[in-house]
């Protein structure tokens, strides 16, 4: 169990900002963070991993505590023993994919987690590879595969996914999710995907301007909670037209374009980019085995 | 023309840089980190022979270590070091006088490794030293080449520091530089001439080794 409580002062590009969090997560739970950028949230797992000092608080992660400004307690990054993965993924560009991950084994241990890692995320051919060579969802499956080389019992992962696209992200979400039940891992991950936080997340914190705005569990938060006669999909719209007195909004649902037609009153807040749900009553639903 | 100060040359400037390789590696890493209050000081300090004539770095050694007052006394009767008119001597002036050459490239590459490299090693349980030694100096391999022979190069191009602390004591202190300057003063242009070919070479080898290898370098990083 992971319990912080921190108070931090940070300058962001809109001044001084007083971040105050307080927060419990629960052992081999997957949480999220969720938020605008500037909300704290990067600085929140720079603070648990020991990268930055909080000004007032504490941290204590199954008892132990790793820090508390009144008892003077503060170990050191390399003490806290945690998985990160940055938002540049961080690899080393001297070394292998391979060599990055023993560089990561502590004194002493087995060289066959390294292996049985590579394995998981296959990346078996590519692991004499320099990061230089590799496309960017690969330098993220090193980039994960090497924080857990000795095997964190948290892993935090800073928008892992964000500058990949979307088949890529899909496929990386399945590792992120296979690794945190085979290593039983309590996982806090930074996103601003709907979807990707739908699919991963037992529980989200809604951040803004450093206080927790709200917090639950994904369906309840993004409103998808009642089980009700309804389908419902987040989506991206990609584009508006208008076709006599009413308007055809294309929406990218996953990987799919889907039509829907919309009145000129809802249409006029609709703006390509825009993330929106669809809904439909499923009284008449088709259903055909596959 | 003799091959002495020639020779001499080339072993005070191999001393030179190899004292300044270790000595600028912990510098640079600590100017690159701190946001101590005294980082522009100590800045400014490394900088200054960049613009203080050598002979200014020479004449206040010259006065320090003199065995005529207290501090170089002190050297000559407590410890046996005398630094005036000897090899040693002309180490620590040009130690001193190329201290900017080592410092500032491996400064610069150290400053422009993203910082999560090195945060990434510390939360995979790694030391300082450790992420120094492994990650981040073979990431900044140019720069240190950089250093390396430009700290070289310039120890070779001393003159005046090195007359003023040294003096031109042949086979001791008389480098290449300073034997130059003695033949042309007895009119002997011949063996001048020869030893300023050979500088002009050397000078030019070493810098275009840096380009060369650097430019490869650059070619594959870009890749």
């Amino acid at each position: 169990m992971i319990v912080l409580n921190l108070h931090k002062t940070l300058q962001s590009a809109q001044g001084t900002m007083s971040l105050q969090l307080e927060m419990t997560v629960q052992k081999g739970q997957f949480v999220t963070l969720f938020g605008e950028s500037g909300a704290g949230k990067t600085s929140t797992l720079r603070m648990l991993s020991g990268l930055m000092d909080p000004d007032k608080g504490y941290i204590t992660v199954n008892g132990t505590t790793w820090f508390d400004k009144d008892r003077k307690i503060n170990l050191r990054p390399r003490q806290r023993h945690i998985g990160y993965v940055f938002q540049d993924y961080a690899l080393f560009p001297n070394m292998t994919v391979r060599q990055n991950l023993e560089f990561a084994l502590d004194k002493n241990q087995p060289r066959t987690i390294v292996d049985d890692l590579i394995g998981t995320v296959e990346l078996r051919e590519l692991q004499h590879r320099k990061p230089d060579t590799l496309s960017g969802g690969q330098k993220q499956r090193v980039a994960l595969a090497r924080a857990l080389v000795r095997q964190p019992e948290i892993l935090l992962l800073d928008e892992p996914l964000s500058a990949l696209d979307s088949a890529m992200r899909q496929k990386l979400q399945q590792y992120i999710l296979e690794v945190h039940r085979k290593y039983e891992l309590t996982t806090i991950l930074i996103s601003h995907d709907v979807g990707e936080i739908l699919k991963l997340s037992d529980r989200v914190y809604e951040i803004q301007h450093g206080r927790i705005l709200r917090q639950g569990s994904p369906e309840t938060l993004f409103g998808l909670g009642q089980s009700s006669a309804k389908f419902r999909f987040t989506g991206e719209v990609t584009g508006i037209r208008k076709a006599g007195v009413v308007y055809i909004v294309t929406i990218r649902i996953g990987n799919d374009l889907v039509k829907v037609i919309a009145d000129p009153s809802e249409a006029e807040f609709l703006q390509t980019g825009d993330k929106v749900a669809v809904a439909s009553k499923a009284f008449n639903p088709v259903i055909r085995k596959i | 023309m003799e091959w002495g100060p020639l020779i001499l040359t080339l072993k005070l400037a191999a001393v030179t840089t190899v004292i300044l390789f270790f000595l600028a590696i912990p510098l640079a890493y600590w100017l690159s980190r701190t946001t101590s209050r005294i980082k522009p000081v100590i800045e400014a300090l490394v900088s200054m022979p960049l613009v203080l004539p050598p002979t200014v770095l020479g004449f206040y050694m010259l006065l320090a270590f003199s065995p005529n007052n207290s501090f170089g006394s002190w050297l000559d009767e407590w410890l046996g070091i005398r630094l005036v008119f000897s090899f040693a001597g002309l180490v620590l002036a040009s130690v001193l006088y190329s201290l900017p050459f080592m410092v500032h490239p491996v400064q610069s590459g150290l400053s422009s490794l993203p910082r999560s490299l090195s945060e990434a090693a510390y939360v995979l349980g790694k030391s300082r030293r450790t992420t120094l030694r492994k990650v981040l100096l073979p990431n900044i391999r140019p720069s240190l080449l950089t250093g390396i022979v430009l700290t070289f190069a310039h120890t070779i191009g001393e003159f005046g520091v090195v007359l003023m602390i040294g003096g031109n004591i042949s086979g001791k202190t008389k480098v290449a530089s300073i034997a130059i300057y003695d033949e042309v003063e007895t009119l002997n242009y011949g063996a001048a001439n020869m030893y300023s070919l050979i500088l002009l070479g050397l000078s030019f080898v070493t810098l275009l080794i840096v380009y060369l290898v650097n430019g490869r370098y650059l070619k594959r990083f870009s890749r």
